[in-house]
């Protein structure tokens, strides 16, 4: 996604198409947009729904794209790479948008001999692995997903979807440890039960073998999870092999700075997720834009430099709404800090905001959407909060006051806006002999604009002549 | 004396009223059971009739001596010959498209035909465009590429109350256009789906019953994001799209980059309420119907005509245009917004939505005007670009301006002014003494409203009749004997005549043929059955209420699905100007204020701007309710009271623009320009807040 998303940001800066490009591409498939990869194994997206550009784009736009093809090897000295079919391609500038790759733990039965996955074992990782998943539903009934974080908890919530009976296994003591407090781990897992999708935590597996029932998933304690389809989704590896033969610095990715570029060759960049900027290694796709808008920018010679980027995660599982940012794993007693905290588990909400200096540094948004957005700005703008607190989690609650009964609103009240009547001059028309909404309409134009205020204007009317009362209790609508 | 059945002065609903004149001179007003307005009125059009006989109205041309002296009253032989001989000045020294005109959506069909081809054929000037293109010219835009036309609504406004959900996309109607709200409230009583799309809790937003609360200048990602879920939750009319549209696939790979999770980062807008609002939409397609509409807040932007565009692709991945009770809309702004429009007063049009570099329609509408189609100019510059270029080096040298308050009205307001100054001559057609008429060196006192005949177009594209309740004050003349008087001047008084029914026939045959053709509406039928809807290409024509049932008029007869995808606001927020400001109205007030603002109950209601602040940025500011406040960008500033209120973000205030001078918030708003529409970017710019000290 990053080296797709890269060439547009590329030609739209380069509209006389100075830069000649070439993009290769190991998968067979045109970039498609992995976000979405959870939709398409949901079943409300096909795959072709799901590609970002188009292979006809590329050809408008002059870009050779080759997909299919790996690179071998980057002879830096000869600024050329070499294609795994034995073609050299040369370079001015080289841009490696390599990504990650699943990782699979050496645990017994997941890899064949042959050093392949076992058939009953995917990974999510690429469009390919998301059609091989569908390939097999049909076949499967039991499916045990290996590794409880984003991407697994998505696999799952998107197999029980499809009706598949679904087992999450984890060896943490949470869910999505990386962003979520214990708490917050505990209501995500009673929530995720709710929807069909078990979870066991603290679980180490040991092997995945035949058992006198079937295949399954055996753990250190000796239990054994019946599976007949293993989703492996614990974690992924930086591609960073190319780079590391060409003797490029290496950290956990490819290590860049500002400009993106690699601190070994300042001919070499690296965006995306096998790229690492400030010791971070981003794994979402948000990053990994903004990484190739700056370097598009820096090749163009613009004055645009990544200086990091923050990090919103949202989990995409239909019926569970989930972001986490910043810093949530803190001590509340901390001095420097303010933590707010709300929680309902037994109706799967739980918000934890962490403040510092008036700015949220870190929240967990479960469940309770209503504020969720206005949190996430704060957070992504360094905005200084709301002055009550209570506003992030409660919306609507700093307003002031409820609707009170219109009978008792002030006389300077405006009852009708749309004629600027107060409550005063209904009650003074009631005063002169006004019997009914229509005479009130003729004396003061109230209720003659939008019509909206005619049951606020009748309650006046009927608390200022008690007698009428009975009268005024229909409300008439207008015609 | 007699009543007048007629309609309101002010805004596009064109409300039914009936004026009553008693002997004393003042004049009754009573609403009138007409399909928009349902016998409701709001406080401007109860007092429209005050302005009739305001002491503030101007009855005599006025002429300078010379810049720096005071206007003075002037026959107008003497007035309308400075005028002549200052454009054949001009002319002979820098050509003729050295003289610039400037014309208004308030004007009747008549003279808003009537000034394009007076710019056309007595003057031959290319530069020509109007105040709309700071209205509906990005709904405009963005209906045309999609539909191949351009009308408001495509339905009469009465069948909104029989749809089942509707979505409005920046609008405040219980505000802007309060009758209005009936056709909404008649959906929600019936247990449909209001949803609006507004930074600010609104008026409009109080009777919703979905509020998206979107972040300033994002309107754009939003409308993406609905259409995202409509195909990831499974709401895609597939046989409509495959059966009358084009251009899906593309649309969508753009919009397939505007996940939910994505959208609600940019937006702010929760993702529950974005899905709501598309399962509300995607119901009511399937039962009773569904309407989206469009108003300023999402059309005045540097992107507005890409996010209609966006809001029309979702639209019809839901299938609604051509349905019934459904549909796209653009709630227009100015009273004759549509009508004007459509009738040769932009840059770029001639009579009947025509394109001025189209041969075959310069060639037909030539033959009307009996001229040379050779002679016609070409297309001129959008407003703001004409006002831009007023003074400069090869730009214009003279204007005329007609049914506008552009000082107040345009974005970076003392700019304008600037401009104005640097000119040889400023002419205003005006009936008070607006901020513009007030820089000019020649004013012309014309008519208003119940003081002439004419034609109005209104939101839904019905074509009604303005009539004549009163005798004019002596000394006023209309616009039509204007341009006549001018004509005569300048050789040309044969081809403009003051008769507004003989110039709607003339504007008949010129449209004849064209996308917006009127050639079968007379006022005889108007006045039998209360308004026609154009398309009416002939006298057996029934009008056409409805648009899209049987196709759209596109070359292939499907509707057109545009890519677009989002970009930031022109001008964000940063150190110096922390905070973002958008503009809008107040009821009280009519756009630049200059009529309303003259009305003695109007003006008490609403006697200042405000500026609209949560209290948090209140607070930190160091402003309290009732404070002046100066609003500052990088291009101005203006003053407003502070209004505390918890209906508007944290991080924008909101101040309306009907004000002039210090108090006018466009002199602080940005010209940055839609490139398709080339409306300004009124709706959001960085500002910073100072407490004014008194």
């Amino acid at each position: 996604m990053a080296g797709a998303r890269f060439v547009q940001e590329l030609r739209a800066r380069d509209p006389r198409r100075r830069f000649e490009i070439t993009v290769l591409g190991a998968e067979r498939e045109a970039a498609y947009n992995r976000v979405l990869l959870s939709s398409v194994l949901a079943g409300s997206l096909t795959p072709a729904e799901i590609e970002t550009v188009p292979s006809a784009w590329y050809a408008a736009e002059d870009v050779e794209l080759r997909t299919g093809i790996e690179v071998a090897m980057v002879d830096r000295r000869r600024r050329r790479v070499l294609t795994s079919g034995g073609e050299h391609i040369g370079y001015d500038r080289l841009v490696l948008a390599t990504g990650s790759r699943a990782w699979v733990p050496p645990i017994d039965g997941l890899v064949r001999d042959d050093g392949e996955l076992d058939e009953d074992v995917v990974v999510f990782r690429t469009l390919s692995d998301c059609r091989a998943m569908l390939a097999r539903l049909g076949r499967v009934r039991r499916a045990v997903v290996l590794g409880g974080g984003l991407l697994g908890l998505e696999a799952a919530r998107g197999l029980a979807g499809r009706g598949v009976e679904v087992e999450v296994v984890h060896p943490a003591d949470r869910l999505m440890e990386r962003q979520l407090d214990l708490d917050a781990g505990r209501v995500l897992a009673r929530t995720l039960r709710s929807l069909g999708v078990r979870v066991r935590l603290g679980a180490q597996a040991v092997s995945y073998d035949e058992g006198p029932c079937g295949r399954g998933l055996v753990l250190d304690d000796g239990a054994r999870v019946p599976a007949d389809l293993l989703v492996v989704a614990c974690g992924v590896r930086p591609n960073t092999g190319l780079a590391a033969a060409a003797r490029l610095k290496i950290g956990r990715a490819i290590v860049v700075d500002d400009r993106l570029t690699s601190v070994t060759d300042p001919l070499i960049h690296a965006i995306g997720e096998c790229a690492q900027h400030a010791e971070q290694v981003y794994g979402l796709v948000a990053p990994a834009w903004e990484q190739a808008a700056v370097l598009a920018d820096v090749l163009t010679d613009g004055t645009a430099r990544y200086a990091g980027s923050q990090v919103v995660t949202r989990l995409k599982a239909a019926d569970v709404d989930l972001a986490a940012m910043g810093d949530t794993d803190v001590d509340d007693l901390d001095e420097e800090l303010e933590v707010l905290r709300f929680a309902d588990p037994a109706r799967g909400t739980y918000q934890k905001i962490v403040i510092r200096d008036e700015r949220v540094t870190g929240a967990i948004m479960l469940g309770g959407p209503e504020t969720v957005g206005t949190v996430t700005q704060l957070f992504d703008r360094a905005a200084l909060v709301p002055l009550d607190r209570r506003a992030l989690i409660f919306p609507g609650v700093s307003d002031a006051g409820g609707p009170s009964d219109p009978a008792d609103l002030p006389d300077d009240h405006t009852v009708c806006r749309c004629n600027g009547v107060s409550c005063g001059r209904v009650r003074e028309a009631a005063e002169a002999g006004a019997r009914s909404v229509a005479d009130v309409a003729a004396t003061t134009r109230a209720t003659t604009g939008c019509g909206g205020c005619r049951a606020d204007v009748a309650a006046v009317l009927a608390a200022a002549r008690p007698a009428d009362r009975a009268v005024e209790a229909t409300v008439e609508v207008p015609a | 004396m007699v009543a007048t059945a007629t309609h309101c002065s002010y805004c596009a609903l064109q409300c039914g009223m009936t004026l009553s004149p008693s002997v004393d001179g003042t004049v009754t007003v009573r609403p009138r059971d007409f399909p928009t307005n349902r016998g409701g009125l709001c406080q401007k059009g109860w007092t429209a009739a005050d302005l009739l006989t305001s002491p503030q109205r101007l009855t005599t041309p006025l002429v300078r001596d010379g810049r720096a002296k005071d206007l003075r009253p002037a026959s107008w032989d003497e007035a309308l010959d400075i005028v002549a001989d200052g454009v054949r000045a001009t002319r002979r020294a820098h050509g003729a498209d050295a003289v610039a005109v400037l014309g208004g959506g308030g004007l009747t069909n008549e003279k808003a035909y009537q000034l394009g081809k007076f710019a056309r054929v007595a003057l031959r000037t290319k530069n020509i465009d109007y105040n709309g293109r700071y209205c509906m010219s990005s709904a405009a835009a963005a209906s045309n590429r999609a539909f191949g036309i351009d009308r408001g609504l495509p339905f009469p406004l009465t069948d909104l109350a029989r749809t089942g959900a509707v979505l409005i996309a920046g609008g405040n109607v219980a505000e802007t256009m309060p009758p209005f709200m009936q056709h909404l409230a008649a959906v929600r009583d019936r247990g449909g789906a209001l949803v609006v799309a507004d930074p600010r809790r609104t008026a409009t937003v109080d009777q919703a019953t979905l509020h998206l609360p979107v972040m300033p200048g994002t309107d754009l990602a939003l409308a993406l994001g609905l259409f995202h879920l409509a195909v990831t939750d499974g709401h895609v009319d597939r046989a409509y799209v495959a059966d009358r549209t084009t251009g899906f696939e593309a649309a969508w790979r753009a919009a397939a980059q505007w996940w939910p999770e994505r959208v609600e980062r940019v937006t702010g807008v929760p993702v529950t309420a974005q899905r709501a609002a598309v399962r509300a939409l995607a119901d009511g397609a399937r039962g009773d119907g569904a309407v989206i509409l469009t108003a300023r807040g999402a059309e005045q932007q540097s992107k507005g005509t890409d996010t209609v565009t966006a809001l029309i692709n979702l639209a019809l991945a839901l299938g609604l245009p051509g349905r019934p009770n459904s549909g796209f809309g653009c709630i227009t702004g100015q009273g004759n917004g549509q009508g004007g429009r459509e009738h040769g007063q932009k840059a770029d049009q001639l009579p009947g939505y025509r394109r001025i570099d189209d041969p075959a329609s310069r060639a037909h509408v030539a033959s009307v005007w009996g001229v040379d189609a050779d002679d016609l100019p070409g297309p001129g510059p959008s407003a703001y670009e004409l006002i831009e270029s007023l003074g400069t080096d090869g730009g214009p040298r003279a204007l005329l301006v007609h049914g506008t308050n552009v000082v107040v009205s345009s974005p970076r307001g003392r700019r304008v002014m600037e401009r104005l100054a640097a000119l040889d001559l400023v002419v205003v057609c005006d009936l008070v003494p607006s901020e513009t008429a007030e820089l000019a060196d020649v004013v012309l006192p014309v008519t208003q409203w119940a003081e002439e005949d004419g034609t109005m177009t209104n939101l839904e594209g019905r074509v009604i009749r303005r009539r004549k309740a009163v005798e004019p004050p002596p000394g006023v003349r209309t616009e039509l004997e204007v341009l006549a008087g001018l004509a005569e001047r300048l050789g040309h008084g044969e081809r403009f005549g003051t008769d507004p029914e003989q110039v709607f026939d003339e504007l008949r045959r010129a449209s004849a043929g064209g996308v917006a053709d009127y050639s079968g509406i007379t006022w005889e039928r108007i006045d039998a059955d209360g308004g026609v809807f154009w398309p009416c290409p002939g006298p057996g024509h029934p009008g056409t209420p409805r648009l899209f049932a049987d196709g759209f008029p596109t070359p292939d007869g499907r509707a057109r699905f545009v890519t677009v995808d989002h970009r930031p606001v022109a001008e964000d927020v940063d150190a110096d100007h922390p905070v973002y400001l958008t503009t809008g109205r107040v009821l009280q007030q009519y756009q630049s204020g200059a009529q309303t603002r003259r009305v003695p109950s109007l003006a008490a209601a609403a006697a200042e701007p405000h500026v609209e602040i949560h209290p948090d940025l209140a607070g930190r500011s160091g402003l309290s309710d009732g404070d002046l406040v100066r609003v500052v960008s990088r291009r101005g500033d203006a003053v407003g009271r502070v209004r505390l209120t918890t209906a508007i973000r944290a991080d924008t205030v909101f101040m309306p623009f009907h004000w002039g001078g210090e108090q006018a918030v466009n002199r602080v708003t940005n010209p940055a320009l839609d490139p398709v529409s080339r409306m300004p970017e009124f709706k959001v710019c960085a500002v910073r807040l100072e407490r004014v000290v008194s």
